[in-house]
C-alpha cells in the first residue's frame, strides 16, 4: 500500500487515479490518468475482469468514488459470484449504490444489417448508469464484443466518438479487450486510445502459469517500462512492485550482530548493517542454515521481528535442528517475534513466491528476513528474468529497510560453470563464502567474507564449528604450508617442534666451531706480534746506529772548515802585500 | 417485481394481438436527433405503406424517452428494428434504406 503522504502528494496532481491494486500504484506513479480512458489488452484468462473489478471496487470504498461496470460477457449474477472468490461483497456494493452492474447481451438474436447506424443506445445507457451512482469510474469488458458483426468502419468512429465522450464526461474509464497492441496500432485505435494502453499476458513455462502486466504507452506521465509479474489469489491482483528507480533508502549506520561474537570480529567488530543484504554461499552441509538462524536469534533476542523463509524444510524440522545446535527458536515464535514460512518452490515460481513473502512483508513488517535457500527458486524460469525479478525485490526490501539474508548453493566453482549465478551476488552488500576443507580424510567448515560495502571486513579464511552452543570461530592458525584446519593443525605443531631441536642442534655445532677457529686466531695473533716486535728492536737498533755516524760526520766537518779558513786568511795578507 | 408484472402483461398484450392484431408487429428504436434514426424512421414507413398495407403495428421508441424499455430490449446499436412477429423475433440494425435486405427478412423471402 502506499503511504500517506505519497498519496497526498499523487492526490495534489491530481492527474491520476488511485487503483488501489497492490503494487500497480507504485509502478504507474500513482495510477491510471484521472478523467481519461485506458485500454486494458490481454488474452482470455489473464485477469482483465478482476483487475478491471478491482479499479472500480478500491474507487468506491477507498476513494470515494462510485463506479460502473458494463459487462458484455458475463451477467451479473456471475461477476457477484466470482468477486466473492477475491472476498468482494458485491451484492453490498450494488445496495449501497457504490458499484453498478450492467449487462449487455449483444448479439442476442440474428441481427441483419441494412444501412448505417451508431452506439447511441450504448451511450445512453453508460449515461444512465453513470448518473444512477454518480460514478467516477467507468470499466466497459470488454470491448470485443462490440466489434462482433458489427461493421468495422462504423465502428471504428463510433469507438473513437466513446472514447471522447468519456472522457468528457470527466470519469476515469478501463475498457478491456482481447485485442493485442498490433491491432490497437493496424485499426488506428490507438490515436484516441493512446493516453493509456496496458497489456497483460499470460505464458506457461515449465507448466506453471506466468502473469505478466506491461505498461505500453501513458500519455504526460512517467512509468515503469517492464513487465511485470502479477498474480491472483484470494487478496486479489497483487504486482511485484517493480521500482523503477533506485530504491531510495534511508541508509543508517546501525549493525545488527550476527548472533556470532567471533564472526562480527571479521564484519568490523560489529556485523552486519542495517538494511543490507547478505549472501551466505557455499555447497551443502556447510552451514548455511545454522548462520541464518543465528542471526534471527540474536534478532529476536533484542526483541525485533524476524521473518524466516524456508524452501528446503519444514518448520517443524527447522525449529528441531536448530535446537541441537543451541538455539531454540520455538519461544520466539510463540510471542510472534518469529515467523516462519515454507514452501514447496515447485508448486509457483519465483514471482508468486515473492509477491507472497511480499504480502506477508507488508502485514508483518519484519526488521530481518531469511530467504533459505534463494537457489531452490531459481529452478523455476529464466536466469535473467529471474535475476531481473530478484533485484527487484532487493530494491523493494532496502526501501523498507529491511536487513535481508539469502542463502545460496553456489560456490566460486559453480559460478564458472553458470557465470550467472554470479549476478546474484552483484546485488549483495556482503557476500559471505562458506566451504568445506577437505584435508587429510577430514571435512572442516572455513568461513570468510568477500566482500562487504562499506565495512573494514577481514579476508582471512576462519575455521568453525557447529556446538551444541551454536556457532564457534576457531583461533587463526597460519602456516608456510597454508591455512590448517583440525587434525593437521596438530601434525603441524609437531613438525615444527621436531624443526626447531633440530635447529638448535645446529647452532651449537656451529658455536663449538667458531669457539676453535677463535683458538687458532689468537694463536696467530700472538706469533705475529713476537714477529712485529722482533723486527720493530732491529729497527730501533739501525737508528741508533746511523745516529753515531752522524756525529762523527758533523765534528769532522767542523775541523776541515776551520783549517780551510785559516788557509784563505794567508793568502789575502800575501796579496796586499804585493801591490 | 415491478418487471416481472410488466413483463407479463406485455406477454398478454403480445398474445392478444398475435390472436386478433395485426401480422406484423414491430419495433423501431430510435435516437431522435440522430440523422441515422431520422432516416430509419422515413424508410420503415415507406416499407410499411409499401409492403404491409395496413397489416402491421409499429412503434417507433426514443431511447432517451424510454431507456428502461431501451435497457431491457438490450439496445446497443440504434436505428434498430425488432420484428416481434411473425415469429421468431428478428433484428434489423442500420437507417434502412438496403429495402431489399429489410424485406428479406421481415417478410422471409
Amino acid at each position: 500500500m502506499i503511504s500517506d503522504s505519497k498519496m497526498a502528494a499523487i492526490t495534489a496532481k491530481l492527474t491520476k487515479a488511485l487503483t488501489g491494486i497492490k503494487g500497480f500504484d507504485e509502478i504507474t506513479d500513482g495510477g491510471l490518468p484521472r478523467n481519461r480512458p485506458t485500454l486494458l489488452c490481454g488474452n482470455t484468462g489473464c485477469g482483465k475482469t478482476v483487475m478491471s473489478m478491482e479499479f472500480l471496487v478500491h474507487g468506491a470504498v477507498q476513494f470515494s468514488e462510485p463506479g460502473v461496470f458494463f459487462s458484455f460477457e458475463e451477467t451479473v449474477d456471475e461477476l457477484v459470484t466470482n468477486m466473492e472468490s477475491i472476498h468482494i461483497d458485491m451484492e453490498k456494493l450494488i445496495r449501497e449504490k457504490k458499484i453498478y452492474i450492467e449487462y449487455l447481451e449483444s448479439g442476442k438474436s440474428q441481427v441483419a444489417q441494412a444501412g448505417r447506424y451508431d452506439l447511441e443506445g450504448l451511450f445512453m445507457r453508460l449515461q444512465n448508469a453513470i448518473q444512477k451512482v454518480d460514478a467516477k469510474r467507468v470499466v466497459l469488458d470488454s470491448m470485443d464484443a462490440l466489434f462482433y458483426g458489427l461493421d468495422k468502419e462504423i465502428l471504428r468512429t463510433e469507438v473513437k466518438r466513446l472514447f471522447k465522450w468519456l472522457k468528457e464526461k470527466g470519469v476515469t474509464s478501463l475498457i478491456t479487450s482481447e485485442i493485442n497492441e498490433q491491432f490497437v496500432t493496424k485499426t488506428g485505435l490507438e490515436q484516441f486510445v493512446a493516453d493509456c494502453v496496458i497489456t497483460l499476458d499470460s505464458r506457461v513455462i515449465d507448466q506453471t502459469t506466468t502473469r505478466r502486466l506491461r505498461i505500453v504507452k501513458m500519455r504526460g506521465s512517467g512509468h515503469g517500462i517492464n513487465e511485470y509479474p502479477f498474480m491472483i489469489d484470494g487478496a486479489g491482483v497483487s504486482i511485484l512492485p517493480v521500482m523503477s528507480q533506485m530504491a531510495n533508502q534511508n541508509l543508517t549506520n546501525n549493525r545488527i550482530s550476527s548472533g556470532i561474537k567471533d564472526f562480527d570480529g571479521m564484519l568490523d567488530g560489529k556485523g552486519y548493517f542495517e538494511g543490507s543484504s547478505i549472501l551466505i554461499s557455499g555447497s551443502a552441509g556447510t552451514g548455511k542454515t545454522s548462520i541464518a538462524i543465528s542471526l534471527i536469534n540474536e534478532t529476536c533476542k533484542n526483541n525485533m521481528k524476524g521473518l524466516y523463509c524456508a524452501f528446503e524444510e519444514s518448520t517443524s524440522q527447522l525449529t528441531r535442528n536448530m535446537r541441537s545446535i543451541g538455539l531454540d527458536i520455538q519461544p520466539y515464535i510463540a510471542s510472534g517475534l518469529l515467523k516462519l514460512y515454507s514452501s514447496r518452490p515447485t508448486i509457483q515460481n519465483l514471482e508468486l513466491h515473492l509477491i507472497s513473502i511480499q504480502n506477508i512483508i507488508e502485514e508483518f513488517k519484519p526488521q530481518i528476513l531469511i530467504l533459505d535457500p534463494v537457489t531452490n527458486l531459481m529452478s523455476e524460469g529464466i536466469n535473467s528474468e529471474i535475476r531481473q525479478m530478484l533485484a527487484h525485490f532487493v530494491d523493494f526490501l532496502k526501501s523498507k529497510n529491511i536487513t535481508t539474508l539469502f542463502t545460496a548453493a553456489i560456490t566460486l566453482e559453480s559460478i564458472k560453470s553458470n557465470p550467472s549465478d554470479e549476478g546474484i551476488s552483484a546485488m549483495m552488500d556482503t557476500w559471505i563464502l562458506v566451504r568445506d576443507i577437505e584435508l587429510n580424510s577430514e571435512r572442516n567448515r572455513g568461513i570468510y567474507v568477500l566482500k562487504s560495502r562499506g565495512m573494514n571486513h577481514s579476508t582471512q579464511v576462519r575455521e568453525f564449528v557447529i556446538t551444541d552452543e551454536g556457532i564457534k570461530l576457531l583461533p587463526i592458525y597460519v602456516s608456510p604450508h597454508g591455512i590448517l584446519t583440525g587434525t593437521s593443525k596438530l601434525e603441524e605443531t609437531l613438525r615444527q617442534e621436531e624443526e626447531r631441536k633440530l635447529f638448535e642442534n645446529k647452532i651449537k655445532i656451529r658455536e663449538h666451531e667458531l669457539e676453535i677457529k677463535r683458538e687458532i686466531m689468537e694463536n696467530n695473533i700472538s706469533l705475529l706480534k713476537t714477529e712485529f716486535n722482533a723486527e720493530l728492536e732491529m729497527l730501533s737498533q739501525a737508528k741508533m746506529e746511523r745516529n753515531l755516524n752522524n756525529e762523527a760526520l758533523e765534528t769532522g766537518q767542523k775541523e776541515i772548515t776551520e783549517l780551510r779558513n785559516n788557509i784563505n786568511s794567508s793568502v789575502e795578507k800575501s796579496k796586499h802585500r804585493n801591490k | 417485481m415491478v418487471e416481472q408484472k410488466r413483463r407479463i402483461e406485455e406477454g398478454d398484450q403480445l398474445l392478444t394481438s398475435i390472436a386478433d392484431g395485426p401480422k406484423y408487429i414491430l419495433r423501431l428504436f430510435v435516437s431522435g436527433i440522430l440523422m441515422n434514426s431520422i432516416r430509419a424512421i422515413r424508410n420503415l414507413n415507406q416499407i410499411c405503406e409499401l409492403y404491409l398495407k395496413d397489416d402491421f403495428k409499429l412503434e417507433i421508441i426514443d431511447i432517451y424517452q424510454q431507456p428502461e424499455l431501451a435497457t431491457d430490449e438490450q439496445i446497443i446499436v440504434v436505428p434498430i428494428l425488432i420484428i416481434k412477429h411473425p415469429f421468431p423475433e428478428r433484428r434489423i440494425i442500420g437507417d434502412l434504406s438496403d429495402i431489399e435486405k429489410v424485406l428479406e427478412v421481415l417478410i422471409l423471402r
